[in-house]
């Protein structure tokens, strides 16, 4: 039960941080790429009907793990308490940005929920990637399964680390870039024009940082894990999940090239999503690793709720997840096709 | 300040601040799903057009009451952890529930109902409308499953490591509590959303604009308004008080002020309690009539706080005892304007009787108080305990998380939350300015975004 439920939980988070991530990174490209109000409200409409529903994947995958690993939910939610509450407070800022933009056509109403879109959605990113180097580099749990971190201490990977430190800030990094080319190339799906024109240059340029901060994170969880690779020395056949990295990695520009934008778009997809399954594998059975003891990390069969929970659990939550995939190939297929300014809207 | 203190002052104004926005939003879908029912059965474009101004209403109530949630599930794990860790295998199912089957459904279909309109036929667009007020039915119906269980903690047991688990799922969701809490709950945000409407309704009629619409939503609203406000008190409340004199005799003792045992309990209508000298100060009380209320015969014995050991009183005892009474007599007020405007309704004068309409316009506040009010009466009538019996609230927050870094984020939500209700309060007054569409007025395009 605690393997499947580890990689249920997995799924989740991979899902949403390949579908918000796209919302993100058209925020964080939000005021760097459109040079018009058209521009603008086009970008905002490329992500307008989908972003409320790929938020909802953190929701859930939050409640998921909250009644299958209550002690994770617990200890991590505590722990990050800092970090968790700005999270909550840039959610809270990138949703009123994206939907009140355009009720008052003023150019000061709508030049501020721009910045605000903007500074939200790349903080967004920032955290999160520094959140998941915080799990990989572990955090100084103790014996009743508790920690708290502050926001930084001296920017080292010590007994008594910060929520940033020079690696967290690198994961920060990451995510910033790799959300912004994923913007960029769901950009270039969804748009036609300049602005398609802007979005594909705009991967082009970011690639390299990409590539660049890919390799450094990679070898940067090395130093602040050693362990990391010992699922991958156990099991060999995973270490195809970092040649999927750096397929997925040259596939984008390969295809960004080709304009081939879907192809492009695609493989954007699996590189975040074998980013993150690439950590799970290096975790597993871990769900916190410890910086102070290993028999205090929080493993799976540690945090794992009752049998009967799970077992229930697993009847919904297969139900559920079959609902939640036919809405979402409901509503792509509704707002399929490229965004226009002529479409929606309330009949009069 | 202590850290529980502030851990309870963050939960409490963080949710009550959102519980302002989800009341209207299932009241109001109740509503809209009637609106467009009308339009199709007697193919009047006057209740299509209705339809219209209230979904725009609801797309940024709904919008605050996503960013506003979020952050409600969090505090679980971030203030109140040793809560969370000891009762996730119970209550964190119903709410991962309420993300899977609820949130999903309603982020599909809320683009749709919003902006489809011209994109499917008339019942199907009525269907996305439906699946909205759907979902927003069954969001509550988990979080009062939760909530439920916390009151009336059923089919648990607990695990060697001192957790507790579900021991029947289906006991859980059909907790008897849940099933009265939620009856309560749902009739009170009808109440919210037909108090709004028929507001509205009444302001357009008194200012004599768009005045074809006001009397829709003053007759919808009145209709709307006088059943939820009956069964708001009968049966749900009655049902419910006395369920909750069975299993929580504190929380009734102090509510109704009942320092000492005795038959014949009378009721207070007014007073304060003085918890020093262990009376109710000032009192307007009438006899007989609580031990009526709860056992049916007035002679019945009520139990009082001096059979309950002091560490047990819920906590801030004259506050219960305020929320209630606000609670209770709003909703006779209710009651009362809402079968005078009925009434009025029948005898086909509502319309033009302004000093029926004057309160009619007034009253929209006070729904939400009403709602805040109960909703304090329940969670402060829980008192100590965070799950009643088991676990006390002084047991269940986050003992890492320091006062200060509490504070820190409360000072934050609430600077936060002051802007959303400024934003709040300019955008609905423009809509409600602007009129539905037929007024005259063409309002402004609107984005295409989800919640535009």
């Amino acid at each position: 039960m605690g393997f499947i439920w580890f990689w249920l939980v997995a799924i989740m988070l991979v899902a949403y941080v390949v579908l918000d991530g796209f919302d993100l990174g058209v925020g964080i490209l939000h005021v760097l790429l459109a040079r018009t109000e058209r521009e603008r409200q086009i970008m905002i409409r490329s992500i307008g009907p989908v972003w409320d529903g790929n938020e909802v994947w953190l929701v859930a995958g939050g409640g998921t793990i909250y009644f299958a690993f209550p002690l994770l939910y617990a200890s991590a939610f505590s722990g990050f308490y800092l970090a968790l509450m700005i999270v909550l407070w840039l959610l809270i800022m990138r949703g009123i940005a994206v939907e009140l933009r355009m009720k008052i056509e003023a150019g000061v109403w709508r030049s501020f929920f721009d910045g605000l879109f903007f500074i939200s959605s790349a903080l967004l990113a920032i955290f999160y990637g520094a959140a998941l180097a915080n799990v990989i580099r572990g955090v100084p749990l103790q014996a009743d399964g508790y920690f708290f971190l502050p926001l930084w201490t001296n920017w080292t990977i010590g007994p008594h680390p910060g929520i940033l430190d020079w690696y967290t800030v690198i994961g920060g990094l990451v995510a910033l870039v790799a959300l912004a080319v994923h913007g960029a190339l769901y950009l270039a799906v969804k748009t036609e024009g300049e602005l398609q024109l802007r979005a594909r240059t705009s991967v082009r340029s970011m690639w390299a940082a990409l590539f660049l901060l890919t390799v450094v994170s990679l070898i940067a969880s090395m130093i602040a894990r050693s362990d990391t690779l010992t699922n991958y020395k156990n099991h060999p056949i995973a270490f195809a999940i970092p040649l999927v990295v750096l397929l997925s990695l040259l596939g984008i520009l390969y295809f960004s090239r080709k304009t081939a934008d879907r192809s492009a778009f695609a493989c954007s997809c699996a590189y975040l999503a074998a980013m993150l399954v690439g950590a799970a594998v290096g975790l597993y059975p871990r769900l916190l690793p410890a910086s102070t003891d290993p028999s205090y990390d929080i493993t799976t069969a540690k945090a794992l709720s009752g049998p009967h929970t799970l077992h229930v659990g697993l009847i919904w939550w297969s139900f559920g997840m079959v609902l939640a995939v036919g809405y979402f190939v409901f509503v792509y297929r509704m707002f399929r096709g490229k965004v226009t300014l002529c479409t929606g809207g309330y009949e009069h | 300040m202590d850290a529980l203190l502030l851990h309870r002052i963050h939960f409490a104004f963080t949710i009550t601040f959102h519980y302002l926005f989800p009341q209207l939003t299932m009241g109001l879908a109740l509503l809209i799903v009637a609106l467009k029912s009308v339009a199709i059965r007697n193919k009047d474009e006057r209740y299509n057009e209705a339809a219209r101004f209230w979904a725009r209403i609801f797309a940024i109530n709904f919008l605050l009451g996503v960013v506003t949630g979020i952050p409600m599930e969090f505090q679980f794990g971030t203030n109140w952890s040793q809560f969370a860790r000891t009762t996730g295998g119970v209550i964190g199912q119903p709410l991962a529930m309420e993300g899977v089957f609820s949130f999903f459904l309603e982020s599909a279909f809320l683009g749709l109902f919003l902006f489809g309109e011209k994109r499917v036929s008339a019942w199907g667009h009525w269907a996305a409308a439906f699946l909205v007020f759907l979902g927003s039915w069954i969001s509550g119906f988990f979080i009062i499953v939760t909530n439920a269980w916390m009151q009336h903690p059923v089919a648990y047991r607990v695990l060697p490591n001192g957790v507790y688990e579900v021991t029947s799922f289906w006991k859980l969701l059909n907790n008897p509590w849940a099933l009265l809490q939620y009856a309560h709950t749902m009739s009170g945000a009808v109440i919210t959303g037909s108090f709004v409407m028929s507001s509205v309704g009444a302001f357009y009629l008194l200012e004599n604009r768009f005045a074809e619409h006001g009397r829709i939503f003053v007759r919808v609203g009145v209709i709307a308004g006088v059943i939820a406000c009956i069964t708001q008190i009968f049966p749900t409340g009655d049902l419910h008080g006395r369920y909750m004199a069975k299993h929580q005799p504190a929380a009734v003792a102090a509510m109704e002020g009942l320092f000492s045992s005795q038959r014949g309990a009378p009721i207070v209508l007014i007073g304060q309690p003085n918890e020093i000298t262990q009376q109710i100060d000032n009192p307007i009380a009438v006899n007989d009539v609580l031990s009526f209320l709860i056992y049916g015969t007035t002679k019945a014995e009520v139990e009082g706080l001096d059979r309950i050991p002091r560490e047990d009183w819920p906590s801030p005892l004259p506050l219960l005892f305020y929320t209630y009474h606000i609670m209770a007599g709003l909703g006779t007020y209710f009651v009362l304007l809402m079968v005078v405007a009925a009434f009025l309704l029948w005898r086909g004068t509502l319309f033009e009787t302004r000093w029926a309409l004057w309160p009619l316009l007034l009253s929209f506040p006070f729904p939400y108080i009403a709602n805040t009010a109960g909703w304090m009466t329940a969670e402060i009538g829980r008192q100590p305990w965070v799950v009643y019996g088991l676990i006390r609230t002084s047991q269940g927050y986050s003992k890492y998380v320091s006062a200060g870094n509490s504070l820190f984020s409360l000072l934050g939500f609430m600077g936060m939350y002051t802007v959303l209700s400024i934003l709040f309060i300019v955008l609905v007054y423009r809509i409600i300015d602007q009129g539905p569409v037929a007024g005259g007025q063409m309002p402004e395009p609107e984005s295409a975004s989800l919640l535009a």
